[in-house]
């Protein structure tokens, strides 16, 4: 508890650097996978082709892909950018299958509706298709935070600065104390990720909490 | 007025070797919908009458043949402005969830460019005028009961004031309670909005009961007639739209048009506080009792009232007529009045007389040698086309 206290400072900015790492990428991925959810949501044959590639995504090693990037990227292994665009991919790995399903989640008598009252396809998807998907790509986004915030550690493994230090220091040194506090600090950094993402959500929803009355 | 000329919609079953056999929803569709009346195309299900309505809004593109609105080729329109200019009320409303009932009502006239203040304020009157709350304005359609939402759906059709309305099965999936409110209040509103509606049900009462003309699908899509309601029941075309309209044809057929000459005969009455020997001086089995304005209030059995008549001596299972309803309504009265005496008041709802069933029977045959005279013609007046419930109702 004392270290904790008396390294307040260099946790706090690890956090902050990690925080950066795992919710770039947050922001970034969404921004990629929603208009390769509204493809696959679209067009049944696309849908296969885009949900099974980007989930095959998903199954590359982490560490593998810190490493094989900066040649691909032509960046510095260890630039901060790797770690950027390498989570960039596990999220949308992860959101582009839960774009695509809250997408098409939408009833079809109000999609019917949408249409008869001439809205575009991209105005509807604007306007109708997205709202209403919300719930359900937050719950994808909950997802994956949890899994960035857990993934960005093994960045330390190639010397980028972050909680995951704490992981790997403490275990180099044979100090517990040092662990926990990186394990308690990432849990804590994924608490607030999840806070957060629901709070937005329930801000962009307040019809789910209409009940009848 | 919407045209249908040689309308057929075909579709390519899929299927995996690629071949795919062909079904035809919709067959060689000829059809006028005439401006300001509805059209209601009935048959039971398959029978491609979502098809029909969705080729007009190009939700569903015709495989041959031409749709037009007022003259003009739908084909030739921009879709969007075609859709705008049309309003369109399906089975479920299929509101918006995530729009409160304003904003839902706003939408078309926001996708138009009307500003938010000059929509809304029309919304909030059509929201009334179909029969809601105010105050539900500023709910979401999850704390709307089934029937309120159909109303909503009704008002978001209307918003932006479209001369053609497309009505997919809009009342089958409420409650017949609330569906009969809503039918009538439709009438009612269709009363003073006249637009050129295409309406679509299974429901064959329904048909009769809002159509001004009622078209008969049968399955292939292929129409088996086309006529007044009036002319649907007294003369269908073959055996499938003989079992369609169904069994009680003859029966339900009263309902349009009144008598064209009554014989009524005068009622004694008693008003409420009358003695038992009041009532007996007027009659010995069943005496009807009036309120102050002349209206009928119930039948009392003579030998029931003990010391004077109070309501509930009264006897309140017959039904009263108007004299300008229908024989159906005549002839029901009478066969529900416990005395065999069928009430009959005039529109404000005074007593004028009774009527016995048997002294109907000869107003109907009267009425049908009438109507046999025109058989043939084709042509009907609107005035009788219409079922005289709600004649009186509109
Ligand atoms: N997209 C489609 N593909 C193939 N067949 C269809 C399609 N839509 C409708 N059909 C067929 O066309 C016929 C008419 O359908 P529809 O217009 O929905 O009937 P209704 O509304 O009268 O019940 C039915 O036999 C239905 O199976
Ligand atoms: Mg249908």
């Amino acid at each position: 508890m004392t270290w904790a206290l008396d390294h307040l400072g260099e946790i706090m900015s690890r956090a902050g650097q990690h925080a950066w790492l795992a919710g770039v990428p947050l922001v970034l991925g969404l921004l990629i996978a929603l208009p390769l959810g509204w493809l696959a949501a679209r067009q049944p044959r696309l849908r296969a082709v885009l949900l099974t590639s980007t989930g095959l995504l998903y199954t590359i090693p982490s560490l593998a892909l810190f490493i094989l990037l900066p040649p691909l990227l032509g960046t510095k292994i260890l630039d901060p950018v790797n770690v950027i665009v390498a989570m960039t991919v596990y999220t949308v790995a992860l959101l582009t299958r839960t774009v695509a399903d809250g997408l098409s989640s939408v009833d079809g008598s109000t999609r019917q509706a949408a249409v008869a009252m001439g809205y575009g396809s991209f105005a509807r998807f604007r306007a109708v298709d997205l709202p209403l998907a919300v719930p359900v790509i937050a719950a994808g986004l909950r997802v994956a935070a949890v899994s960035n915030v857990s993934i960005v550690s093994v960045a330390s493994l190639i010397g980028i600065s972050q909680l995951g230090y704490f992981l790997t220091d403490g275990y180099a040194r044979s100090f517990p104390t040092e662990v926990w506090v990186g394990i308690v600090a990432c849990l804590l950094l994924a608490l607030v990720f999840d806070l957060v993402i629901q709070v937005v959500s329930r801000f962009l929803t307040p019809w789910t909490r209409a009940v009848a009355t | 007025m919407i045209r249908f000329e040689g309308v057929t919609k075909r579709y390519v079953e899929a299927s995996g070797t690629g071949g795919g056999a062909e079904s035809v929803a919709v067959d060689d569709l000829t059809l006028e919908a005439p401006t300001g009346q509805i059209t209601v195309l009935v048959g039971p299900s398959g029978c491609g009458k979502t098809t029909t309505l969705r080729m007009v809004n190009r939700m569903i593109t015709p495989t041959s043949g031409t749709i037009s609105i007022d003259g003009r080729d739908t084909a030739s329109l921009d879709v969007a402005e075609l859709r705008r200019g049309i309003g369109y009320v399906i089975q479920h409303a299929g509101l918006f969830p995530h729009r409160t009932v304003l904003d839902n009502v706003t939408t078309v006239p926001r996708l138009l460019g009307t500003d938010k203040r000059t929509a809304r304020s029309r919304a909030m009157e059509l929201i009334e005028r179909v029969g809601l709350d105010p105050a539900m304005a500023r709910r979401y359609p999850a704390q709307l009961s089934g029937g309120q939402q159909q109303r909503v759906g009704v008002a978001r059709a209307l918003a932006a004031d479209p001369p053609v309305m497309l009505m997919d099965e809009p009342f089958s999936a409420v409650d017949p309670v609330v569906r009969e409110q809503l039918q009538n209040e439709f009438l009612r509103l269709q009363s003073e909005l006249g637009k050129t509606i295409l309406f679509v049900t299974h429901d064959i009462d329904e048909a009769v009961k809002l159509g001004d003309q009622v078209a008969v699908l049968r399955v292939g899509g292929i129409l088996a007639q086309l006529d007044s309601p009036a002319r649907l029941l007294a003369d269908p075309v073959d055996d499938f739209v003989a079992g369609f309209v169904g069994r009680d044809r003859g029966y339900r057929a009263l309902s349009f048009g009144a008598a064209l000459e009554l014989s009524l005969a005068d009622e004694p009455t008693v008003r409420l506080g009358a003695t038992a020997a009041e009532v007996r001086a007027v009659g010995t089995a069943w005496v009807l009792c009036v309120g102050d304005a002349g209206e009928p209030l119930g039948w009392v059995r003579a030998a029931a009232v003990e010391s004077e008549v109070t309501t509930r001596v009264l006897h309140r299972g017959g039904t009263v007529a108007s004299t300008t309803g229908s024989l159906r309504a005549l002839l029901d009265a009478a066969l529900s009045s416990p005395s065999g005496r069928g009430v009959v008041a005039d529109d404000d709802g005074r007593l004028v007389g009774t009527i016995r069933a048997a002294e109907v029977i000869p107003a109907i045959e009267a009425r049908r040698d009438g109507v046999g005279a025109t058989t043939g013609s084709g042509t009907h007046a609107q005035t009788s086309a219409r079922p005289a419930e709600e004649a009186t109702a509109r």
